[in-house]
């Protein structure tokens, strides 16, 4: 039962925003950046809203997939924040391709992509869904303090999505969270409420990279050795691990602690930067695409983030 | 004790030998960014068994085995 990965497609916004276009933004450098994190360029959107991304993404999919609007039966968009609050970016998309099935946004932060495969399993393990679009989408332009040289070289726009059909490439899940409201987080809009009270948080991006890059790299090893030995595999079965791109640093300790070959480690952070809940479809779509990823590769997605959330999964394409 | 375990996984870590590192190496001297000095606690973390929470007062080998220490009392 459960699904297989059918068709991916990814967009970005065509602005190139290198390191040194960001230092004349805040005060860094291309080596200061390049060195502590892999990043050397993202994507930040001009004119294109984070719907523009998102259904270009859904649309190379869906055509990669060769599944037409008319057969989805659920469109699952995770995002941190759509272009408005309501109507939904799903709800956006179902509209825009002509589709006529239920459609919602979830917010797991960076662990969106996994968490909305999760749930379009649980969807197709009921007998509820054949075809399920998701796309998993952030404008993290707008979430970021563009004064905060700490945080502001490290994120980008972009959007990837899949499409899932019932079969057999899901072998193993796994899910978690660990509330947190301190290390990891993104205010938002206060309203105008007169009778208000409340001290208003602070708006953008704040996190406390220490702690952060400590339970990235833990949950990053627990997750995957998890999932390896609930499917009976081990690192050798795996031809790939494609880890949420949140930095070059934190990728490479994983890597290190979990025993992975160079070859099993792919990587787009140099090119987008941390697109949160996008970053894995987007890498996922590209080394389908380039043909780095073949039918029958078995794979590990692995993901944390903000919550504080953290999941992988391992897939047979 | 805890100073030949730290200095050993320091030394494993940055790819240098054990001789090079006394207590008052700081991390300056190892040339230990933010996040190399996270992910040498963690290296840490695993030898002792303990958890242990980043903070800015972390500068030298001697400030760490001096925590560990007192955290290994703790527990």
């Amino acid at each position: 039962m459960s699904f297989t990965i059918a068709g991916t497609g990814k967009a970005h916004p065509k602005l190139v925003v290198t390191n040194d276009m960001m230092s004349e933004i805040v005060e860094t450098n291309d080596e200061w950046i390049s060195t502590r994190t892999g990043i050397k360029s993202r994507y930040i959107s001009t004119d294109e809203t984070l719907f523009d991304l998102t259904l270009a993404a859904s649309k190379q999919a869906m055509k990669n997939a060769d599944i037409a609007a008319d057969k989805l039966d659920f469109i699952i968009c995770s995002t941190m924040q759509g272009d408005y609050k309501t109507p939904s970016l799903a709800c956006q998309i179902q509209h825009a391709i002509g589709a006529k099935c239920p459609a919602v946004d979830i917010n797991a932060a960076c662990t969106g992509f996994i968490y909305a495969l999760d749930f379009a399993a649980a969807l197709m393990d009921s007998g509820r869904a054949e075809n399920i679009l998701i796309a998993s989408s952030e404008m993290m332009s707008k979430h970021i303090d563009w004064s905060d040289r700490a945080t502001c070289v490290l994120f980008g726009d972009g959007s990837g999505a899949a499409v899932v059909t019932k079969g057999d490439g899901l072998l193993a899940m796994r899910l978690a969270a660990k509330g947190d409201e301190k290390l990891l987080v993104i205010g938002g809009s206060h309203g105008n409420n007169p009778f208000d009270k409340k001290t208003p948080v602070h708006e953008y991006l704040t996190m406390e990279g220490g702690e952060v890059f400590k339970f990235a790299v833990s949950s990053m090893c627990y997750d995957v050795k998890y999932v390896l030995e609930k499917a009976n595999l081990t690192l050798d079965d795996i031809r790939m691990v494609i880890p949420h791109q949140a930095n070059m640093r934190i990728i490479t300790a994983a890597a290190k602690r979990l025993g992975l070959h160079d070859s099993q480690i792919m990587s787009g952070i140099d090119r987008y930067g941390n697109t949160s809940s996008a970053s894995i479809p987007i890498l996922l779509s590209e080394l389908i695409e380039n043909g780095t990823l073949k039918k029958g590769d078995i794979i590990i997605l692995t993901a944390f983030g903000g919550g504080l959330t953290s999941g992988a999964c391992i897939i047979k394409l | 004790m805890t100073f030949e375990k730290v200095a050993q996984v320091i030394a494993e870590n940055r790819d240098m030998d054990v001789s090079e590192i006394t207590m008052d190496t700081t991390f300056e001297d190892l040339q230990l960014d933010s996040l190399d000095t996270v992910d040498l606690v963690m290296s840490l973390e695993e030898v002792f068994d303990i958890t242990i929470e980043m903070q800015e007062g972390l500068k030298s080998v001697g400030d760490v085995v001096n925590l560990i220490d007192s955290l290994l009392e703790k527990k």
